[in-house]
């Protein structure tokens, strides 16, 4: 739609929303960037930090519902304008979760405190983080595009990091097999596996947005799925 | 320019714009003054004139042979005879050819010519309708009679009562037409009973400016019922009227007829007056509903 | 499948489901002209028996003429005529042979300004009953009755059915133009912008109204409320320039049009 409603501030209105989740977007990224960053480098400060942050990605949450609201109340959106809005407020509900899960990686990280696993064992989530970021920065690419191809790419890409997501899962399993002291960080870090694994998921819900706003249909496709074993595993993402 | 504007009282094609207003409007005025001067002179002469001789006895005695005292009570009751037949003969013809024009024939060439023609006979002087009738009646039947009096009348009824009938249909919104036809309402029921229904006051007012009109006509029947001294219920004889005997009384050299033909010109004038005031009270209700 | 199972209701549903739907009205190849002027072109749609479909469009896009043909009301004017088919239960209406009061008093009309008749309430109502049936009065108070509840007017002028049909409220006076046009027992009732002079109470009022109507009567509105028709239309139509841009279920319409034109419409981005 390139268009220009007859009434200008719609445009103004649907802008503003666009450009708020854009942020809001950017400061998850980073969120996630940051915690993981601190697990491989444990660094408990930036730990903090990241904990810290999370509010400002919430704050922007309710500041996008809030304008959301105050929109389809004035204008009474209707189809492509609708579904923009719509979509908005899935994509900020998506953000917020993801900025969760960062956060939630920093506080172990913080609880974790000196007891650190060795560094061939972060590599993998490491590794993990890497493709959700790529997927993350590729799917809000998509949305400030309304990039629907883009969009699509990522929703089936999602399919590699739950495969990765179970190799890290069944490398914990036979250290903590190994070695019984192992196990409380190896349960840290299995959830903060986890986490990133959900944050695929929570891309893979970007996508599924960005192809709703953009063609209102929805997929009819069925989505490869690469974490069959860890869904078993951890009674999750249904 | 942008901005407010910079508009005084003072400034020139303002102050020029005031000027002309006041000039026009005085201009306006002094006419309507005198318009209105001449209409009150003729209302006070009249009432002067006429109201010293009006009695009960006007109402109650014939006109009388000059130099004795009488009234005008045939004169009243030729003329109220004849309107009245008028209204009836004229008024049904007048409605039909009115809810042709405006249901019927609305979109048909013959009804602009019908609607042309019925301006023309709305603006005749009325002498002709009188010379008209004159020939088709009076001289066919060899004198003259009430009956031709009320034709001639009749004939200036009917452009008035099609004028007006047509003028409050097409005032009728079309949408209570289609309203009409909506629940499948012939269109012959629709015009009978919502058209009508919703002309209705403007359609009476047109009767009555038609009543108003003719009570007063004098060279129409001139030619047709001519005049009768006496009282008649003969309408194929002559008749009298108001407006005839006024002009018979008036012109003659005796006093009292004179003194009686103000008196008939007063009741003729109230009457008409009385008819208008209602016609406009009927008009005024049309317009709120 | 993801944990935001928030969607818009019903957008996966993107098939027109006419499935099991009766076809009350269908138009064919429908062309219309004011005199040299063709104002619709081949227009093809149907009504489904209950369902209420509305005609959306800018001004003078026909929407309005069609609804005229739907009735025939376009016969009062000359110079107008219709081609091609327009099916009422598999009988043409456009023939020539169709008997024009009949039809209207199947296929009823509610105007955009409300049309009572100069007559009282009672009368508006019981003149259309007695066109076609001739009842004792004890029965034709009972049709008055059951009308005015149909059109959810009875409990305000059970008490005045004597009062002047115009001396009620706008908003009451399109329940009177309703329940005149529900006592002739139609199939069919058009609504041709019917709430365009009301305010927003005596708006809703209708649009209950038309809800409860569609279980019985096969309804067509149209409306320049794009609101409206999403409220209380099953289908839609978005009609431009004498066409029939798209058609289809009303959900569909108004969160995902397939036509560019409708969309730009719809969201207020025309001119």
């Amino acid at each position: 739609m390139n268009e220009q409603h007859t009434a200008k501030a719609f445009d103004v209105d649907l802008q503003d929303l666009s450009r708020m989740v854009a942020e809001m977007g950017g400061l998850a990224e980073k969120q996630v960037a940051d915690a993981v960053d601190a697990l491989a480098k444990r660094d408990t400060t930036m730990a903090q930090r990241v904990t810290a942050a999370d509010v400002s990605i919430d704050n922007l949450q309710r500041e996008i519902e809030e304008k959301a609201v105050l929109t389809i109340a004035r204008r009474q959106p209707m189809a492509v304008d609708l579904r923009a809005i719509v979509g908005a407020l899935r994509l900020a509900n998506d953000l917020e979760r993801i900025g969760d899960l960062a956060k939630n990686i920093a506080k172990r990280v913080i609880a974790l405190n000196a007891e650190f696993p060795p560094p061939k064992l972060i590599r993998g989530v490491e590794h993990m983080t890497d493709l959700v970021l790529e997927q993350l920065k590729a799917v809000l690419d998509a949305y400030a595009h309304r990039d629907d191809n883009k969009a699509m790419a990522v929703w089936r890409g999602d399919e590699e990091i739950d495969a990765v997501c179970t190799s890290v899962f069944r490398e914990l399993l036979t250290y903590m097999m190994e070695d019984p002291r192992n196990i409380t960080f190896c349960i840290h870090l299995m959830f903060c596996a986890k986490n990133i694994e959900r944050m695929g998921d929570h891309a893979t819900n970007i996508a599924e947005t960005v192809h709703y706003i953009v063609d209102g249909r929805p997929i009819t496709e069925r989505r490869p799925k690469g974490d069959t074993e860890i869904s078993a595993l951890a009674g999750m993402s249904s | 320019m942008a901005g407010p504007t910079t508009i005084t009282p003072s400034t020139p094609i303002y102050a020029a714009r005031r000027r002309k207003n006041f000039i026009t409007m005085a201009v306006a005025y002094a006419a309507t003054g005198f318009g209105l001067l001449w209409l009150a002179l003729i209302l006070i002469v009249l009432f002067w004139e006429g109201f010293s001789g009006l009695s009960l006895k006007v109402f109650t005695e014939m006109t009388p042979p000059p130099g004795s005292a009488g009234g005008l009570l045939n004169a009243i009751a030729g003329s109220l005879v004849m309107t009245f037949l008028a209204v009836i003969i004229g008024t049904p013809l007048g409605v039909l050819a009115g809810t042709y024009l405006a249901e019927y024939g609305r979109y048909d060439k013959l009804s602009t010519v019908v609607r042309f023609i019925n301006d023309i006979l709305l603006s005749a002087p009325s002498i002709v309708v009188g010379l008209f009738v004159y020939e088709i009646m009076v001289a066919q039947m060899g004198h003259f009679s009430g009956w031709a009096g009320a034709v001639a009348l009749a004939v200036i009824v009917v452009p008035v009562v099609v004028r007006t009938t047509e003028d409050m249909l097409t005032l009728v919104p079309d949408t209570l037409r289609e309203a009409a036809a909506s629940i499948g309402l012939p269109r012959s029921k629709m015009i009978q009973k919502v058209a009508y229904r919703a002309a209705r006051a403007g359609m009476i007012t047109g009767v009555l400016l038609a009543v108003a009109r003719i009570s007063g006509e004098t060279a129409p029947l001139l030619f047709t019922a001519l005049n009768n001294q006496f009282w008649s219920t003969n309408l194929n004889a002559p008749v009298s009227s108001l407006p005839v005997v006024i002009f018979q009384f008036a012109l003659s050299p005796y006093k009292d007829w004179q003194e009686l033909a103000w008196t008939g010109a007063l009741i003729i004038t109230l009457a008409v007056l009385g008819l208008s005031i209602i016609a406009r009270y009927l008009g005024g209700q049309s317009k709120k509903s | 499948m993801t944990m935001a199972n928030f969607t818009v209701p019903t957008v996966s549903n993107t098939v027109a489901s006419t499935e099991g739907l009766v076809e009350k009205i269908t138009v064919q190849n429908l062309d219309f002209f004011y005199g040299d002027h063709r104002a619709l072109k081949n227009i093809n749609v149907s009504l489904y028996q209950g369902k209420v479909t509305a005609f959306i469009g800018p001004s003078g896009c026909g929407k309005s003429t069609l609804l005229r043909i739907l009735n025939r009301m376009y016969d009062l004017y000359p110079n107008q005529r219709a081609t091609g088919t327009v099916r009422l239960d598999n009988e043409d209406i456009l023939s020539p042979s169709q008997d024009l009061n009949l039809l209207r008093a199947k296929v009823g009309m509610v105007f955009q300004k409300p049309t009572p008749f100069p007559m009282t309430i009672y009368e508006n109502i019981a003149f259309g009953i007695r066109l076609y049936e001739k009842l004792p009065k004890s029965e034709l108070d009972g049709r008055v009755q059951h009308a005015l509840e149909r059109a959810a007017l009875w409990t305000e002028v059970k008490d005045k059915l004597g009062a002047n049909g115009q001396s009620l409220s706008g908003g009451q006076q399109q329940r009177l133009c309703i329940a005149r046009t529900v006592a002739v027992r139609p199939e069919v009732i058009l609504f041709d912008e019917p709430c365009s002079a009301l305010d927003p109470i005596s708006t809703a009022k209708i649009e209950e109204l038309i809800d409860e109507l569609k279980e019985d009567y096969t309804i067509a509105i149209v409306t320049h409320n794009m609101q409206q028709a999403a409220r209380v239309s099953d289908f839609t139509a978005f009609m431009y320039l004498g066409e029939l841009v798209e058609y289809g279920e009303t959900t569909k319409i108004f969160t995902a049009p397939n036509d560019r034109r409708t969309q730009d419409y719809i969201t207020g981005r025309f001119g």
